[in-house]
């Protein structure tokens, strides 16, 4: 682990006795809220009914106490006043849950991309689920979407996030206490989702695993993340909000929608991790879909836009390619997105009106996505021939080329008589993959290159010819994993339909699954080479923190942002 | 005055932004979804079909906490491959007690819609406890720690009562019974038998797991298994009955 001072760089210097110090509101508040909090969840772990739960609030306990520890710790270590908004008529910016969020984004990284890793095996070698039930692929994969997509995905979000609006903004975040709560309290809330799916606790919505307990504890986290967020919008020193922060906030306040919109569940006992969901069948299987593809929409597109949206241009230092088509951009995506969920549900009991709503929809979809992708790679007008000498540049680029990719294939494959072939198979795997791997993984991963110099100031990464490397290997593994599943979804989704002349089905169930095994290996071999890039990004990143050079910081006259 | 100039007031104010944000994905989500809450052929009840036996609803809780949804869709779509391999494609009316649905998304193993009936009770604990014992080629995990493990037949009624809460129309009778009906549905022996019989159509009582004493997660799991898809006769069923 990282001692705490890589994330607290405490000036000593500023460490003055003084009469006048006190705890502010924030910080007695919060200590006492907690302080109860452990008490509560003492009680509870003592009460509980099932193994789980008790886990689960003894380990909130232990938080809770944790958190009371470090409030009253940090009062006492710094000096009476808060640390200034400004500093000699520049904004004080707040680099330290902004490294906190990049350091957890690449740990929870890899540990996601590693149970990927495993449950591919499984499924080309099922004795490795060794028959228990903390092992098994059902509660294994939950661990891998859940921490690639909320802990991976959510920890670049929110450090991207609260770096882009304090920049563009021009002022330091708001809250002292607040944005500190809001990443740590986000990767307690991985903490709890990824534990309990191992100890059997889901209520079984896809991407939406996580029981009743947690799920309450991210409305608290989320709401003080909009809070924080939208607070430092609004002291902003520019007149003008930012595009990235558009996407951040829709981003932000969507997500908070669908969360809440999906999740009205009835525990069993307020002892017990077991609730039941209000929605039944056809309704929970649209509101599913509904959140879940809107999961992919708001949280895996359109926060990640926002990332495209400040770094490419900043890493190319060339200025976003049309301002109007950020805006048109903006607005038909959100407005579009959300009704694209139904494609999910495509020849089920779902209405035939509601199948072709979502369907046409997706289609419709295309066009923003496309334009969002002009709009990133034509900022590199001018500048393209970085894209041969630096290569965080050129995983930036590839990553918006990748989601002009699999925004193509998505509209495609929610028309109707595809789906009838591609649903149920690897294609969909394969579809998800090129835009999580290629889209989400490349533009964190660029993000992180550019992020993490940044907020250590450091003068640059540690070294270049390992982002190169990084780029190959993962390059090379994305596209073994996605033409494997290309190949293993068509191929099983023929054969599921496959008659012979005499009109019988011509293939058992299990030829078909058998058919897979080589495409399975082929895919797990990708997931690895993907996973062998992550740990070469991971060394790279340490050392730059390590070993890296201080940047000396030269005042300049900043510009207004657009 | 130009849109580019209108626009401003939302790149101005950062409430007004908000407020379009909700304003725009508010729309898609209320057509789509508002509508099935009243139209017929989304909550229309199809005969036969009943809310889960307590031991059917035990197993239904193992199915999710193993996250069996994961390879195994339980919809099966009107394509005439579906249909010729699975049966009868599913009707909204035979989920419409599952809080929440297990319609799945993906098929590593094949859909369990309609797996009712299909297998033996001892070709599933079997299947269950080493799946390669009997089908070599798959790739589906083992779970023998499923005999092990003894459901508790005190709790079950509580899980009955929250999810009457939410709409599942279970009668006060059956909560009270949830215990001894768990019970006796693995039990034939069991002088309840009969009245359990009464409270819940068609359900099948047998040793499921061909062990004696308190049913396991073994017994319930391939209780739930053997009822999916049982309960529409659909030589009965009017297909016209619920369109629109």
């Amino acid at each position: 682990m990282v001692s705490g001072d890589v994330f607290f760089q405490r000036d000593s210097a500023m460490h003055q006795p003084s009469l006048s110090k006190s705890m502010t509101t924030g910080e007695s508040g919060l200590a006492l809220v907690f302080a109860v909090t452990a008490f509560l969840c003492v009680i509870a772990s003592a009460k509980a009914l099932d193994a789980p739960f008790a886990f689960h609030a003894a380990l909130s306990a232990a938080a809770s106490l944790t958190a009371v520890f470090c409030i009253i710790n940090r009062y006492f270590d710094r000096p009476a006043e808060l640390p200034p908004a400004e500093i000699n008529g520049r904004p004080n910016y707040n680099m330290g849950p902004i490294k906190f969020s990049s350091f957890m984004a690449m740990f929870w990284g890899i540990a996601g991309f590693l149970v990927g890793l495993i449950i591919a095996s499984q499924l080309a070698w099922p004795a490795l689920n060794f028959d228990l039930p903390w092992t098994s692929f059902g509660r294994l994969r939950p661990l891998h979407t859940s921490a690639v997509i909320f802990a991976f995905g959510g920890n670049v979000l929110i450090a991207t996030s609260f770096y882009v609006v304090q920049k563009t903004c021009r002022v330091r975040l708001a809250g002292d206490l607040a944005p500190w709560f809001v990443v740590v309290g986000y990767n307690f809330f991985i903490l709890i989702a990824g534990t309990g799916y191992l100890l059997g606790v889901t209520q079984s919505k896809e991407y939406a695993e996580p029981e009743w307990y947690a799920d309450i504890w991210l409305t608290i986290v989320w709401v003080t993340y909009l809070l924080v967020f939208l607070g430092t919008i609004i002291k902003r020193k520019e007149p003008h909000i930012f595009v990235a922060n558009w996407f951040y906030l829709a981003f932000i306040v969507t997500i908070a929608v669908l969360h809440l919109g999906n999740n009205p569940a009835l525990p069993v006992s307020v002892f017990g991790s077991k609730s039941y969901v209000a929605w039944g069948g056809i309704q929970d299987a649209m509101f599913q879909w509904w959140y879940g593809h809107n999961a992919v929409g708001f949280f895996l597109t359109a926060g990640f836009l926002a990332i495209m949206y400040y770094f490419i241009p900043k890493r190319a230092e060339r200025p976003i390619y049309s301002y109007r088509l950020s805006i048109i951009h903006f607005w038909a995506l959100i407005f579009l997105y959300i009704w694209a969920g139904p494609h999910h549900l495509h020849y089920t009991a779902l209405p035939d009106w509601t199948q072709t709503l979502g369907m046409t929809f997706s289609i419709m979809l295309w066009m923003p996505s496309w334009g969002g992708m002009i709009n990133g790679l034509m900022t590199l007008s001018g500048a393209w021939d970085k894209l041969r000498t630096d290569p965080v540049l050129r995983m930036l680029v590839v990553s918006v080329a990748f989601y002009g990719m699999s925004t193509f294939e998505g509209p495609m494959m929610s028309i109707k008589v595809v789906n009838s072939l591609s649903h149920y198979t690897d294609w969909t795997i394969g579809h998800v993959h090129s835009g999580a791997l290629g889209w989400v993984g490349f533009v964190s991963f660029g993000a992180l290159y550019c992020l993490v110099p940044w907020a250590w100031n450091r003068k640059g990464l540690y070294s270049l010819k390992l982002v190169n490397w990084h780029f190959w290997i993962a390059t090379l593994g994305i596209v073994l994993y996605i033409s494997a599943m290309w190949v293993s979804g068509i191929l099983q989704g023929l054969m599921w339909r496959a008659y012979t002349s005499l009109g019988f089905l011509e293939y058992s169930f299990i030829e078909t699954v058998e058919a897979m095994h080589p495409f399975y290996i082929i895919r797990a071999a990708g997931g690895g080479l993907f996973l062998i890039g992550a740990l070469i990004m991971a060394f790279n990143l340490w050392m730059t923190v390590r070993v890296g050079e201080q940047e000396i910081q030269i005042p300049v006259a900043l510009q207004p942002a657009e | 005055m130009s849109f580019w100039i209108r626009h401003q007031a939302f790149e101005k104010n950062s409430i007004i932004l908000i407020v379009g944000i909700l304003l725009v994905i508010a729309i898609g989500g209320l057509v789509e979804i508002t509508p099935l809450f009243y139209l017929k052929s989304t909550i229309e009840a199809v005969d036969g079909v009943r809310p889960y036996t307590p031991l059917e609803l035990a197993g239904r809780n193992v199915y999710v906490r193993e996250g069996c949804y994961l390879c195994h869709s339980q919809m099966i779509r009107p394509l005439r491959d579906e249909v010729e391999r699975y049966g009868h494609f599913s009707l909204a009316a035979e989920s419409m007690f599952d809080h929440p649905f297990q319609w799945g998304s993906k098929r590593t193993g094949p859909d369990l819609a309609r797996v009712g009936a299909k297998y033996s009770d001892d070709w599933h604990v079997t299947h269950l406890t080493n799946p390669r014992a009997i089908v070599p080629q798959s790739v589906m995990p083992g779970y023998p720690f499923l005999s092990a493990t003894e459901v508790d037949p005190d709790t079950i009624a509580d899980h009955m009562r929250t999810l009457k809460t939410v709409g599942v129309p279970y009668t006060d009778d059956q909560i009270a019974n949830a215990g001894a009906d768990l019970k006796a549905q693995a039990d034939p022996d069991n002088a309840g038998t009969d009245a359990f019989g009464k409270r819940y159509a068609k359900a099948v009582v047998r040793n499921f797991d061909g062990k004696t004493g308190t049913p396991t997660e073994m017994d319930a799991l391939i209780a739930y298994l053997q009822m999916l898809g049982t309960l529409v006769d659909f030589k009965i069923y009017n297909e016209k009955a619920n369109l629109r």
